[in-house]
């Protein structure tokens, strides 16, 4: 009997995270939801994406990435460009190269190559923190959001400046062979996906060399941890989720422009890693839901929505500076949490 | 074929000779003092040997083999490992995960395995759990083991610091001031410790320190540095009585 | 390209770069003290040219009341820019002491200093649009404009002026922070933050000290920028703000010179970017120099690498 409740306990956070997908794909599906709601979700659920891996780089690794939302927008471009031309006729590349009806089983494996290419972009990033690391390193991950911003700007093929759009035709495609919330699903799949990666990450002896990084660089490096290639997997790994995230969020919105891949975005990324507090990942998610449904509810103050939220997060800074979180986990400022869920170790500590 | 052996190591910082000519071997096994007045060059020399600084003339070999321009990682994986002079422990992580870290020169599973938690992940990570916690037995912090470093008093983090290079199990341990900050008690128990472990561990152990109390006790040979030359070389009781090492410590009597 | 039409270019790649290197001493200054990339700084900048716009336009007699007597041309501008250098100041020492100064006490992770003033620049930027509404302004014609023409090179005064003004800060400052007990205190503080409170320095002091620097140098830009392109609107600070930065750091981040060499080289690479290049590509490539910079001299020009004690 103790074993069966302990076994069941290990499984209790998987069995809530399904049962949360079920319910959220199962209203949106049987229209419960409004568009509007459905479309909050998949931001949040896109959110949570952007701000646990930029947690990755900032809070776990505490180097100070500021141009996450350019690794967003190589993610976006590369998946989207790839859809579009499988997908949809009539796009700047001609004709589908493949029934539209195929999307629904390859549109996972692009989002991925997209997530791919914006890893190799984290190159780019990774390659400089070899030798410089905390402000100049933030200012390379700047320049990187600029020059990526730019560069798609600056490509006239794929819309330049105006934007790149076909995506929503290429989710139609997907609506025709069945009638789903095919976004929803993805994005929360996707979501799940991510936590796990990372919480599998930080909490191995692998992903705690670059905690070891973040408390002391030198000492790591002298006792054993490949700090290179450490960096190099963190960057990587943090830029390609971002990448991930923002093939869905091309998709979700339908079209997307260079514009919406600025400092601002990137800005937004930083506040909701800063507001859950840094390495923690539970910290993350929350503060990327409540972020976002902060921003939808100040929505009708317009313009001083982006007053108020620069204020209230002053506020937060002065008063709870480690951030909602800190370094702790939900299940360390709630135990009754533990309880409930359990972790892994306690499991294996049981028998 | 010598353990362990430095060669005519020399190095520059900038136009300031830092070590020169720096030479030494152990055959395994031995118990070797390195001391000088402050700004001697003591901890470059350590810093040379474990590649944080790559030499400008001379080499440095373990098991003959050369260390060459290797990072700091591959050095530890070729068996030296080292204390700090002042605490590097990683504050905000646990004793336990403190000593799990360090186990990354010899993983056994790869980025892949971790993300997909294969067998082999799990078998591997089993065996590091294992091996830091018996390490953490050995030294006595069993029942410090969840908590934060940071959080541990200043004698126990030294112990942190050797259970640390203790998991990489190491040819050649490098002590860097070891009893640096201890009181007297505390001191006596370093003595004792560092003598354990070189037995149970069958090391060899060479140590910077300031302490003669220390340093007399422990060592069978000692060095001597002083503006990074060799003064000095021989065992306690011939350095004691050195003329050379008195004045380096003490300055020339005038007239 | 023509030698005159060089010799334009030039000229305007100077002033470009006076306008980065004037706002990126401000970053340079408050880093070199605090170790705080003080994100709002390219904000006061606009901020800055905000109160200039007011102070002059009230001094020129543009709004309804007049003032008893009619001031001299020279005296105005005189008077704007000693007022919008003290008020902006003012500005700058107030986030410092409500927003900084309450965490650095704490001695909390300076990456929370960092999103504070990220914060703050938010704050500046959305707080203006909210106040003065989504309209540009028009900067009065503080100086009036003359224009040159010598062998066939046109230039206007302004641009000779703001070229003399930042070489005229870089020297001032530059006396400031190697021939003065401020100074010296400054650049002590940067080397050992643990040892110079001990020594008897007060700390709080010299920063705020910084601040009023920092901040009255981006008041002097803001007027300046606003004479020679006199449309103002909220957002004219950030993307000034994020390349003035990038400039101090390429300069060697903390160095006065570093941060007059990094404005003019972003200045001259932007410009010259320009004429050989559809001028979209300007911030690609004066980015990607940037970073190319940064690569192959990881301190920065004038930065030298700290080393750390093992």
């Amino acid at each position: 009997m103790l074993v069966w409740f302990c076994r069941m306990k290990q499984y209790s956070l998987t069995l809530s995270a399904f049962l949360f997908f079920v319910l959220v794909v199962g209203l949106s599906w049987a229209g419960t939801l409004s568009s509007y709601i459905q479309l909050v979700l998949m931001f949040v659920g896109v959110n949570i994406m952007m701000s646990s891996s930029l947690n990755l780089v900032n809070g776990y690794m505490g180097e100070f990435s500021c141009g996450h939302a350019g690794f967003m927008a190589v993610g976006a471009y590369a998946a989207s460009l790839v859809t579009v031309w499988c997908f949809t006729a009539e796009s700047v590349f001609g004709p589908n190269l493949l029934p539209p009806a195929w999307a629904v089983v390859l549109f996972p494996f692009i989002l991925l190559f997209g997530g791919v290419i914006a890893a190799l972009a984290g190159l780019l990033v990774a390659i400089p923190s070899f030798r410089t690391r905390g402000d100049y390193l933030a200012i390379i991950t700047l320049a990187v959001n600029y020059i990526v911003k730019s560069a798609i700007e600056n490509i006239q093929p794929i819309g330049g400046a105006r934007g790149f759009m076909g995506m929503a035709r290429v989710v139609n495609g997907m609506k025709e062979v069945a009638d789903i919330p095919w976004m929803m699903i993805w994005t929360w799949a996707f979501v799940f996906l991510t936590v796990l990666l990372i919480k599998r990450f930080v909490s191995s002896t692998y992903g705690k060399g670059i905690i070891a990084i973040r408390e002391d660089e030198i000492a790591a490096e002298i006792m054993g941890v490949n700090t290179r290639r450490a960096k190099m997997v963190a960057f990587m790994l943090s830029s390609g989720l971002a990448g991930l995230a923002g093939g869905l969020f091309a998709h979700i919105l339908g079209y997307i422009n260079p514009g919406s891949f600025g400092i601002m975005k990137s800005t937004e990324a930083l506040v909701m890693v800063y507001l859950g507090g840094m390495g923690s990942l539970s910290g993350s998610v929350l503060s990327a839901v409540l972020f976002t449904l902060l921003l939808e509810i100040l929505r009708p103050l317009q313009l001083y929505k982006w007053v108020v939220v620069p204020f209230i997060l002053i506020l937060l800074m002065l008063f709870r500076t480690e951030g909602l979180l800190g370094h702790r986990e939900l299940t360390d400022v709630f135990p009754i949490l533990k309880r409930i869920f359990g972790s892994r170790e306690e499991v294996h500590a049981a028998f | 074929m010598p353990l362990f052996e430095v060669r005519a190591l020399t190095h520059f910082f900038g136009g300031l000779r830092a070590v020169s000519d720096f030479n030494l071997t152990f055959d395994g096994g031995e118990l070797t003092g390195l001391i000088g007045p402050n700004g001697a060059g003591k901890t470059t020399v350590f810093n040379l040997v474990c590649g944080v600084y790559h030499p400008t003339h001379g080499e440095v070999r373990i098991d003959g083999r050369s260390l060459g321009r290797l990072y700091p990682h591959q050095v530890t994986a070729m068996g030296i490992a080292r204390t700090f002079q002042n605490i590097r422990l990683w504050p905000e992580m646990t004793v336990l995960d403190n000593i799990r870290v360090c186990h990354n020169y010899k993983l056994g599973y790869g980025f892949l395995d971790t993300i997909f938690q294969t067998s082999r992940y799990h078998t591997a990570e089993k065996g590091i759990g294992r091996r830091a916690r018996e390490v953490l037995e050995i030294m006595g912090l069993r029942d410090h083991a969840e908590e934060l470093a940071k959080n541990l008093p200043y004698g126990l983090q030294r112990k942190v610091e050797i259970a640390r290079a203790l998991i990489l199990r190491p040819k050649l341990l490098l002590l860097d001031e070891p009893s640096a900050g201890m009181n007297l008690g505390e001191k006596e128990a370093l003595i004792g410790l560092i003598r354990w472990i070189r037995k149970e561990f069958n090391l060899t152990i060479w140590l910077i320190e300031h302490e003669m109390r220390v340093v007399m006790n422990l060592c069978e040979r000692i060095q001597v540095l002083d503006f990074g030359q060799t003064i000095a070389e021989g065992t306690p009781e011939e350095i004691q009585g050195n003329p050379r090492v008195v004045e380096a410590y003490l300055g020339k009597e005038v007239g | 390209m023509t030698l005159s039409i060089f010799i334009q270019n030039v000229m305007n790649a100077l002033q470009w770069g006076s306008f980065y290197a004037l706002i990126a001493l401000g970053y340079s200054m408050v880093y070199g003290v605090l170790l705080l990339i003080n994100f709002a700084h390219g904000d006061i900048f606009m901020v800055g040219a905000y109160i200039g716009f007011f102070i002059s336009t009230f001094l020129l007699g543009a709004y309804g009341f007049q003032l008893p007597w009619k001031l001299s041309g020279g005296l105005v501008i005189f008077l704007t820019f000693l007022l919008t250098m003290a008020l902006t100041a003012g500005v700058g020492v107030a986030i410092e002491r409500v927003a900084y100064r309450p965490l650095r006490r704490k001695g909390v992770s300076r990456l929370y200093l960092v999103i504070t003033a990220l914060m703050v620049g938010l704050l500046l930027e959305n707080g203006n649009l909210a106040l003065l509404g989504a309209s540009r302004r028009n900067f009065p014609e503080l100086i009036p404009k003359v224009l040159y023409s010598v062998g066939g090179v046109n230039f206007s005064n302004t641009k000779i002026i703001v070229i003399i003004v930042t070489l005229l800060v870089f020297v001032f400052l530059q006396t400031v922070v190697l021939k003065t007990k401020w100074g010296m205190a400054m650049r002590a503080i940067s080397y050992d933050r643990m040892a110079v409170p001990l020594m008897g320095v007060p700390v709080d002091t010299i920063i705020v000290m910084t601040f009023v620097l920092g901040s009255s140098m981006a008041a002097v830009a803001g007027i300046l920028f606003a004479v020679s392109y006199p449309v103002l609107e909220p957002y004219m600070g950030a993307l000034v703000g994020w390349k003035a930065f990038i400039a101090a750091v390429v300069g060697g981040i903390g160095e006065i010179r570093g941060a007059i060499a990094g404005g003019f080289i972003l200045g001259f690479t932007e410009i010259f970017v320009a004429t050989v290049f559809p001028s979209t590509f300007r911030d690609l490539i004066a980015f990607g120099v940037l970073l190319l910079i940064l690569t192959l001299r990881p301190n920065g020009i004038f930065g030298i690498a700290r080393r750390t004690k093992v």
